[in-house]
């Protein structure tokens, strides 16, 4: 066979003979090299989702934490300044709620009747920082209005449009990645009954407390429902619920955590002791 | 297809090495910046974590 004999002189002959192999050889030999490459790139597509990703968007979302913190920090210096001037209500307020935070601000630590955060100012907006202990000492990040894609890859925790903001009676609800784009919830299920969140707006920190971790399917969504533990219900506390991927690598079911309000304290009263380290 | 490519990059072996090094550096960054995160949306594979 003519094969044979072309492929003992490719043997001897070495990388010379390469431009005398026939066509059907040339298309082999793409052919494989094609496949190799498609390997190749989809194992640094792998490296790209479950590597990169993080890397970016943990990088994106410490700037907006730092840009958020200082804006609060500034807020929090004006309106304490316009409070001693006895004019605390006028010089923050564009709205009419901002003047009934002003004056919950001045009760430290109410939890009966905490302001309700006024929310963000659009959709895709950073609003606020949560702070979990729990899943590390420095864990914060920023919490932005919606849950698109959009929002999830680049801002972490995404807020459910339509739930109730931080401090309000009902459920404020915050999706975020398991792996990939940050993974902010990576360890969402080390949170134990008792750990605490610290929700942080401009108009100071909501502490919340977990109760109760569930596993569901994604449809499930009367766990963002106002009442969690009663759907359908009219809602009576100020729950918090975190929404995650679950299992750890995949997306088939969603874990949830649920946490109650316990206080709040103004942004003049500085941070609660437990972030104060976090806080900056 | 990998061979033929070398062998037709232009100068000494040390030259050829390092624009071949170079072309793969450029085909990689194109990948994670441009094509992967325009794949990811219509990937298998992507994540979801919200409720719906």
């Amino acid at each position: 066979m003519s094969n044979t004999a072309q492929h003992g002189s490719v043997a001897t002959k070495g990388a010379r003979s390469a431009s005398r192999r026939s066509p059907l050889q040339w298309i082999i030999q793409i052919f494989g090299e094609l496949l190799i490459t498609v390997g190749l790139i989809l194992l640094l597509f792998v490296a790209w989702q479950l590597w990169w990703t993080n890397i970016a968007a943990n990088s994106a979302q410490d700037d907006t934490v730092q840009s958020l913190s200082q804006e609060f920090k500034d807020a929090a210096g004006s309106s304490a300044d316009a409070a001693t001037d006895g004019v605390g209500n006028g010089a923050e307020s564009s709205d009419g709620t901002s003047g009934e935070n002003a004056d919950s601000s001045a009760q430290n630590t109410d939890a009966s009747n905490p302001p309700v955060a006024a929310g963000a100012p659009g959709e895709g907006e950073a609003y606020g920082i949560v702070y979990i202990p729990r899943l590390g000492e420095n864990y914060q990040r920023p919490i932005a209005e919606g849950t698109s894609t959009e929002v999830l890859d680049t801002l972490g925790l995404g807020h459910y449009e339509d739930t109730a903001e931080p401090g309000e009676i009902g459920n404020f609800s915050l999706a975020g990645h398991r792996q990939t784009n940050g993974a902010v919830l990576d360890n969402i299920d080390q949170l134990q009954e008792g750990d605490k969140i610290y929700v942080r707006t401009r108009e100071g920190y909501y502490t919340y407390s977990v109760y109760k971790h569930e596993i569901v399917l994604p449809t499930q969504v009367e766990v963002i429902a106002p009442n969690p533990d009663n759907p359908g219900a009219a809602p009576t506390e100020r729950i918090m619920t975190l929404t995650s991927c679950h299992p750890r690598y995949g997306d088939t079911e969603r874990y949830i955590v649920h946490a109650k309000m316990e206080s709040f304290q103004p942004q003049s009263a500085g941070a609660p002791a437990e972030i104060a380290g976090a806080v900056n | 297809m990998y061979g033929w490519i070398f062998r037709h990059l232009p100068g000494p072996l040390w030259a050829r090495i390092l624009i071949a090094i170079v072309l793969i550096v450029a085909v990689v960054l194109l990948l994670m910046q441009y094509v992967f995160p325009a794949f990811v949306e219509y990937s298998p594979f992507t994540e979801t974590s919200t409720i719906e």
